[in-house]
């Protein structure tokens, strides 16, 4: 059974057994709180138990309020992304028992504006994904062509599959170090896509994508440091995108 | 950095525990730079000593060529040799060499662009800076 | 400029500055580190003309690398239109301020006006 500890208390009153954990999760609205504080919780926990279903089971048993944004629970909506012991993951993909802690603290997502404690709103991360023009651009159309399909071979396919896995869970752009400071810089999450259009062969929109992001604060501002693919629930890996991305404007790709 | 947009801060641009290697080279590269840039401006002003004859530039020697002064060029060396080394490093990845292909991702999804390769040439990057440093400073109190 | 080609400068200014340096640090080692820093030997270095070319060659690629990599990182730190353009604008006085300073001591020290 679950036990609950005032939001400024440090530790519960109970006594810690091989199978509960304390949860800690940030409380803040924006609308009344000049900062956030953690609420403790103390919750019991199997191996599966993911760090999602944990905040539920506080939502169900003490604190309704709690607000928390998820919906698949399987890492396919990308809504349930959240800084769980210190690194942005989804709570829904993130087993308690793999954290080996016996303390999980749950946290908005970082370099996103939070909405109210544990959900973040993604307006910036949509509008940079749709700066970059995630379609395929081209003269001609299906509607127009005699050709039901643009036909694509399996190794043309290879070049930006893995491009494709994104589900804008922003995890990427909470990690970045740019990010942490640049509030105009595009971010992983939009120049890994741009890559995954500029590598598909049915695109022809190379130029005009190439052009957005050559901007003071595009793909210039990416120094490589890889956190972006090293928290990626899908293995989209935007570190390797920006690089081949960038390999097109320096001139070492066609 | 504004409370509204949440953002992480230089704090968190500089924290080098959570990701690893890379993230750490990320950071060291900005501080040798900084530190180089501090350096070559200060050696700009030490140099210019000259147009002030013998006596100046002596004067000015005395000055740098104490324990102290020689620290602080080891140091000087060991960020140069980091920046250089990481820096080739960089650059070949900026081009996208060495950071893997595109593959459909299988579980657990480590990404290729952060591989072996590049995990070598940043500790190549420290350990010269480091062999640099002790070169460095054996030639200045070996004399 | 677009971003693109400023970036190109910053990579080809490094790649450029490493064999000069190299060069300029061999210098020092290979006369004896303190010799090397005697007022005469110093003297000598500057007075020769292709010396003398190399040092003004590094002081412009390492000036153009070191304050474009300044507003790189001042640019990330903080943004707005006019913080950015005091940035850039900024780094660039101060690039070419440092590289007339620096070519002031290396033409007046060439020309014997020491």
């Amino acid at each position: 059974m679950a036990q609950v500890s005032g939001i400024s208390d440090e530790q519960t009153s109970t006594p810690m057994s091989s199978n509960t954990i304390l949860l800690r999760i940030s409380r803040f609205n924006p609308e009344h709180d000049d900062s956030s504080q953690f609420m403790e919780f103390t919750v019991p926990y199997e191996r599966w138990t993911t760090v999602l279903e944990a905040i539920l089971d506080v939502k169900k048993r003490f604190d309704h309020s709690v607000a928390v944004r998820y919906s698949c629970r399987q890492a396919t909506c990308g809504s349930c992304g959240m800084m769980i012991n210190g690194k942005p993951r989804l709570a829904c993909f993130t087993k308690i028992s793999e954290l080996n802690s016996n303390v999980v603290t749950v946290e908005p997502m970082n370099n996103f504006p939070i909405i109210r404690d544990l959900a973040v709103k993604f307006e910036r991360l949509f509008n940079t994904h749709q700066k970059i023009k995630p379609y395929l651009i081209r003269d001609d159309s299906e509607l127009e062509s005699d050709e039901k399909e643009f036909l694509q071979s399996p190794e043309e396919v290879e070049q930006y599959i893995q491009f494709a896995n994104c589900i804008k869970c922003g995890l990427c752009n909470s990690a970045c170090p740019t990010m942490a400071t640049d509030s105009s810089f595009v971010g992983p999450q939009a120049l890994a896509q741009a890559y995954r259009y500029v590598a598909d062969s049915r695109d022809k929109g190379k130029d005009s994508r190439l052009k957005i992001i050559d901007d003071s604060h595009g793909i210039w501002r990416c120094h490589f440091a890889g956190s972006c693919s090293q928290v990626c629930p899908k293995g989209v890996d935007p570190a390797m995108g920006i690089q081949l991305l960038r390999g097109y404007l320096l001139g070492f790709r066609s | 950095m504004t409370r509204d947009e949440h953002k992480e801060g230089i704090k968190g641009m500089i924290n080098p525990s959570r990701y690893g290697i890379e993230r750490f080279a990320y950071w060291l590269m900005r501080l040798t730079g900084l530190g180089l840039l501090a350096y070559f401006i200060g050696h700009i002003y030490e140099t210019s000593n000259i147009l002030r004859g013998q006596v100046g530039w002596n004067e000015f020697l005395e000055l740098t060529q104490t324990t102290e002064g020689h620290a602080i060029l080891a140091i000087v060396i060991a960020m140069c040799v980091f920046h250089t080394v990481n820096g080739i490093r960089v650059m070949l990845g900026h081009g996208g060499i060495g950071v893997g292909k595109p593959s459909r991702p299988d579980y657990p999804y480590d990404p290729a662009s952060q591989n072996y390769r590049h995990k070598i040439g940043i500790y190549s990057a420290i350990v010269l800076a480091a062999i640099a440093m002790m070169y460095g400073l054996a030639v200045m109190f070996g004399e | 400029m677009r971003e693109s080609t400023i970036m190109k400068i910053h990579y080809g200014t490094a790649l450029a500055a490493i064999a000069l340096v190299a060069v300029h640090i061999l210098m020092r080692l290979t006369q004896g580190f303190a010799e090397s820093l005697e007022y005469e030997s110093v003297l000598a270095n500057y007075r020769f003309i292709p010396y003398a070319a190399m040092l003004e060659l590094i002081l412009i690629l390492l000036a153009v690398h070191g304050f474009n990599g300044l507003r790189v990182i001042l640019l990330e730190l903080k943004q707005g239109r006019t913080y950015e353009k005091a940035v850039s604008y900024g780094c660039l006085v101060a690039m070419i301020a440092l590289i007339a300073y620096g070519s002031r001591t290396i033409i007046m020290t060439n020309m014997g006006m020491v």
